[in-house]
């Protein structure tokens, strides 16, 4: 009998579902209509093989069936990583091709420049590629969301990792001087809460600075024995190499922008660079631990297939076909209600939705009031040749 | 009435007529070209008429755009109030540049402005200035709003609409004042500085100040483009304006002529357009597209746009005068 109630009010519910399809613009029986804007050209042109990726997946979507039977028509624009150029883009795929929604737009300045814009249009600004925290602010922002685990979340991760080690560290923090760096100490600083007091020093630094040797030099007499290092690439390298060559053994935590091995530990030096410890939330492809995971077997396949001419190094191509697997979740989930209203409602409604080239135990989880999809990470260490994955998975909340 | 003035006016009512017939999103669209216009008329008379290279004039359009959205978002001066101001500051800006840039030549002077432009967006960055600037964040402005007489007369203008005739009658005003200076004496001599300056003293031009005078006013209608720009997109950040605009301002008077007042709107109308175009036709590599573009009308029209259809103009007009003299000789 309760079966058979349960089974009566789910039908209930999916009833008007099936019956009636509800469109807003760029969606039909026969397509969905999805915008983006990545920087195919310009100095952030790195960045551009996430857009290429995604609609390498979103081909073989559509050569698998579509979703729910329509195909995705992904339109994506090159804004050369200038915000003006994303404003113009944006519009365009918005007013002209009437596009559903944008997605993974690429670049804090250029979601910035646009996120006034969306909202006051009511168009689903979804799953943007950037770190910057602000994203997930559903309350004055419904229409925006974020994806990756945001800065502040990773620098709440390694607070919560020392105050479980090592409850009476001295601590010292070494920051770029922009938002970036801030955001970080932010979420390092709430996530030490009480025991704040536990940074004896901090040193920033400006992108235009040619070394940060002092900061270094500065930060050890402080005779702090934890450093927290909040810097982009060529800078991380710098600070490993020039903390090792001190003398200086604080234990190191990196942030994640800079754990490339290729391009930042490699330069520092590899056995000055043991014990670093970072975080990752994805497989990376190079590691030989994934060298046989059907996940990433997949992956490669895919690449193999549908993006030929993508490196299968580069973790952005995983990052992109994540992302794209995330999104692929939430138009299944809307069925044939694609109104711009139900996407938003459904990508916030994304209860411990498994991608299996995430780290094993992360998951998707969003909220009405949590637009943060991803919000855990794994600790990492270097051995001195690849990343070595410790502990537990630690999520932020 | 002339012919050129007819022309003119055809144009004119073509251009009032243009927002009530396209979509908001090309309104918006050509906005950004008269925007660019105004700022390619600018860089003209430094290059084109005055003969001073300059690699750095984006770094004009983003003091021009920053005055702007500062003034608007820190003191809540009214969007129309922050164009004098833009181009005041810009125009001083330029001519205190201007000054020691007259000791450089050619292409030691597109160097000198080449430095200004790469390190502008750089400063714009700096602690002490975020305050004001934002920093990497930038600054977001409000859209401006038309004006509720326009509602009351029976014209209600959308915001894309309005900011386009706003931007429409502050391009007239540049350009006229553009005409007016260049067909005089201001103008004479700066082509007299640009093709030969020893001749130029020599009859009594004063080098020195023409130059600096050309800089500042230049920089001042690139400001103006700049603020303008500001205005439209809504949102000024560091990254807006990188050596990259300066380039495209560059190849944009070129393109649609040097020298050449109307030059200005063909530029505007190529570099607005045309990597649209080129990214459409490919996303692989879309500036190698819009280099075949750029190759292309340099071959083709190698005195620009406007020296391309002045030529037209002469043939058109000599084959019609052969073909009356032909028929008068034909005449008994």
């Amino acid at each position: 009998m309760k079966r058979l109630l349960v089974g009566l009010l789910f039908a209930c519910i999916a009833l008007p579902v099936l019956a009636q399809k509800k469109y807003d613009p760029g969606a039909n029986d026969k397509e969905i209509r999805i915008g983006n804007t990545n920087p195919y050209s310009g100095p952030a042109s790195a960045y551009g093989t996430i857009g290429k990726s995604i609609a390498a997946y979103f081909k073989m979507v559509n050569d698998q069936g579509g979703i729910n039977g329509r195909k995705v028509n992904f339109i994506s624009y090159d804004d050369g990583y200038s915000p003006p150029r994303t404003v113009e883009m944006a519009r365009k795929l918005v007013e002209q091709d009437e596009v559903l929604f944008v997605f993974q737009t690429l670049g804090t300045p250029s979601n910035t420049a646009i996120h006034k814009y969306m909202n006051m249009r009511k168009v689903p600004q979804m799953h943007v590629a950037t770190g910057a925290t602000k994203w997930n602010d559903p309350k004055n922002h419904p229409w925006t969301m974020g994806w990756q685990p945001n800065y502040q979340t990773e620098a709440q991760v390694y607070a919560k990792h020392i105050l479980k080690t090592k409850p009476d560290a001295k601590i010292a923090v070494l920051y770029q001087n922009d938002d970036y760096g801030k955001d970080y100490l932010k979420g390092f600083k709430d996530g030490l809460g009480s025991k704040a007091n536990l940074i004896v020093a901090e040193a920033s630094y400006e992108v235009s600075e040619p070394t940060i040797d002092s900061q270094i030099v500065q930060l050890q007499s402080s005779g702090a024995n934890v450093l927290f290092n909040i810097t982009t690439p060529k800078f991380a390298a710098q600070a490993i190499r020039k903390a090792y060559d001190i003398g200086w053994k604080p234990v190191h935590y990196l942030n994640n922008v800079s754990n490339s091995v290729g391009s930042v530990l490699t330069p520092a030096g590899l056995e000055k660079s043991v014990g670093i410890i970072s975080s990752a939330y994805l497989k990376d492809a190079t590691d030989s631990r994934w060298a046989n995971d059907p996940a990433i077997t997949r992956w490669r396949d895919f690449m193999k297939k549908y993006y030929p001419d993508g490196n299968v190094a580069d973790v952005f191509n995983v990052y992109g076909y994540t992302v794209a697997a995330t999104l692929h979740q939430v138009l299944k989930q809307c069925g044939n209600d694609l109104t711009r209203q139900n996407v938003m409602k459904q990508a916030a409604s994304m209860k411990g939705f498994r991608i299996d080239t995430l780290l094993p135990g992360i998951t998707v989880q969003t909220g009405g009031s949590d637009y943060a999809p991803i919000e855990a990470l794994q600790l990492e260490r270097f051995n001195g040749k690849q990343w070595e994955l410790f502990g537990e998975v630690i999520s932020s909340n | 009435m002339t012919k050129k003035t007819l022309l003119i006016v055809v144009l004119l009512l073509a251009a009032c007529a243009l927002p009530f017939l396209v979509s908001n999103y090309r309104t918006f669209q050509f906005t950004l070209v008269l925007i660019y216009a105004i700022a390619l008329l600018g860089l003209n008379i430094l290059t084109g008429y005055n003969g001073q290279v300059s690699l750095g004039h984006g770094a004009f359009y983003a003091i021009g755009a920053y005055v702007a959205a500062v003034l608007m978002d820190k003191a809540g001066v009214p969007y129309w109030a922050t164009l004098p101001a833009a181009g005041a500051v810009c125009l001083l800006a330029g001519f205190l540049f201007g000054l020691p840039a007259l000791r450089l030549e050619g292409l030691y002077l597109a160097l000198a402005t080449f430095a200004l432009g790469v390190s502008l967006p750089q400063l714009l960055k700096y602690k002490a200035l975020e305050p004001w600037t934002g920093g990497v964040q930038g600054i977001v402005i409000p859209k401006p709003e038309a004006p509720a007489f326009f509602a009351d007369a029976g014209l209600p203008l959308n915001p894309d609409q309005w900011l386009y005739f706003f931007t429409l009658a502050i391009t007239l005003l540049m350009f006229l004042l553009g005409w007016n200076l260049l067909r005089g004496r201001v103008g004479r001599a700066l082509v007299a500085i640009r093709d030969h300056h020893i001749a130029a003293q020599a009859m009594g031009v004063n080098n020195a100040l023409y130059k600096s005078l050309a800089f500042g006013v230049s920089a001042m209608y690139t400001g103006i483009a700049g603020a303008l720009g500001a205005i439209a997109v809504q949102f000024v950040a560091p990254d807006s304006f990188n050596i990259f605009l300066s380039i495209l301002l560059l190849v944009g008077i070129v393109i649609g002529g040097l020298a050449s007042i109307s030059g200005a709107l063909y530029g505007a109308l190529f570099i607005q357009f045309v990597p649209n175009i080129a990214d459409e036709v490919s996303k692989a590599a879309p500036w190698a597209i819009f280099g075949i573009f750029m190759i292309v009308s340099v071959y083709l029209m190698p005195t620009g746009v406007a020296g391309a259809l002045r030529l037209l103009l002469a043939r058109s007009r000599q084959w019609g005068q052969n073909k009356r003299t032909s028929k008068e000789e034909l005449a008994p």
